[in-house]
């Protein structure tokens, strides 16, 4: 997995490519908690490349979550394929965060 | 009468390392496995590699402690109506039966690990653990039938 980050302002986004798994689930957040000590405050995360999330990754998104909402802002999840919806809905996680089907759609929910 | 039906099986091994960079080559090639074998789509991109995922760091961290020097073995017989795999590490292994992890819990919605055994369940059709009687390893099975 990779992914890249785009910051303006206090937007960032995250684009996903690959596997966010226990291999790379560290990398993943430390890099997002890094924005969000920096003023991030609404983080979008694109799933549009992405295949899929075990439960470490799921864990790392459950606690960036978390600490986002600390930090005053909110993480918004875009682009995830059925199968991803499946695995969000398995967990109920799906009720933690806003999903979207683009970025556009979770820009201008702001 | 109508011939009986071939049921030959296809059968692969590894021995890794406990090392979590070693889990993405051992799923990739399960997952083409199920792909030669006929299985959904779906079953190939999020049943297998996620259960398998968590069975292998499972394994990895919990069974093994991370230490290199221990190795994790997988057996994978491949059916035509099922796909069965075997993950092996050499800790003293769990009671799968009384470990339960739902979103029903307390914390489900802030813990960050805690989730792998339930999608394992939820993915796979069968989930078994088998400990050894000396505790000198512990085998997690998983079962999924093709759709």
């Amino acid at each position: 997995m990779s992914f890249s980050l785009e910051r303006t302002d206090d937007v960032l986004i995250v684009d996903v490519d690959g596997q966010l798994v226990v291999t790379n689930r560290q990398e993943f957040k430390q890099a997002i908690l890094d924005a969000v000590e920096q003023g991030a405050k609404t983080i979008v995360i694109d799933f549009t490349r992405a295949g899929y999330i075990d439960s470490s990754g799921l864990g790392a998104l459950v606690s960036l979550s978390k600490r986002v909402r600390d930090a005053g802002g909110d993480l918004r999840l875009v682009g995830l394929n059925d199968d991803l919806r499946t695995l969000f809905e398995l967990t109920r996680l799906d009720a933690l965060f806003p999903l979207y089907a683009s970025r556009a759609d979770a820009l201008t929910a702001r | 009468m109508a011939a009986p039906s071939l049921r030959a099986s296809q059968v692969q091994q590894w021995m890794i390392a406990s090392e979590l960079a070693r889990i993405t080559a051992v799923v990739e090639a399960i997952v083409a496995l199920c792909e030669a074998g006929g299985f959904s789509d779906r079953q190939c991109r999020l049943n297998v590699p996620v259960a398998v995922t968590e069975a292998l760091a499972n394994a990895i961290i919990r069974g093994n402690k991370s230490d290199p020097a221990r190795a994790v073995r997988v057996t994978v017989i491949l059916q035509s109506e099922r796909l069965t795999v075997d993950v092996l590490d050499e800790g003293p292994g769990f009671d799968l039966e009384r470990l339960v992890q739902s979103p029903d819990d307390a914390d489900w919605y802030a813990r960050e690990d805690g989730r792998g055994v339930f999608l394992m369940r939820e993915l796979m059709d069968h989930v078994q653990s088998f400990c050894a009687s000396d505790g000198s390893g512990h085998r997690l099975r998983l079962m999924l039938h093709r759709l």
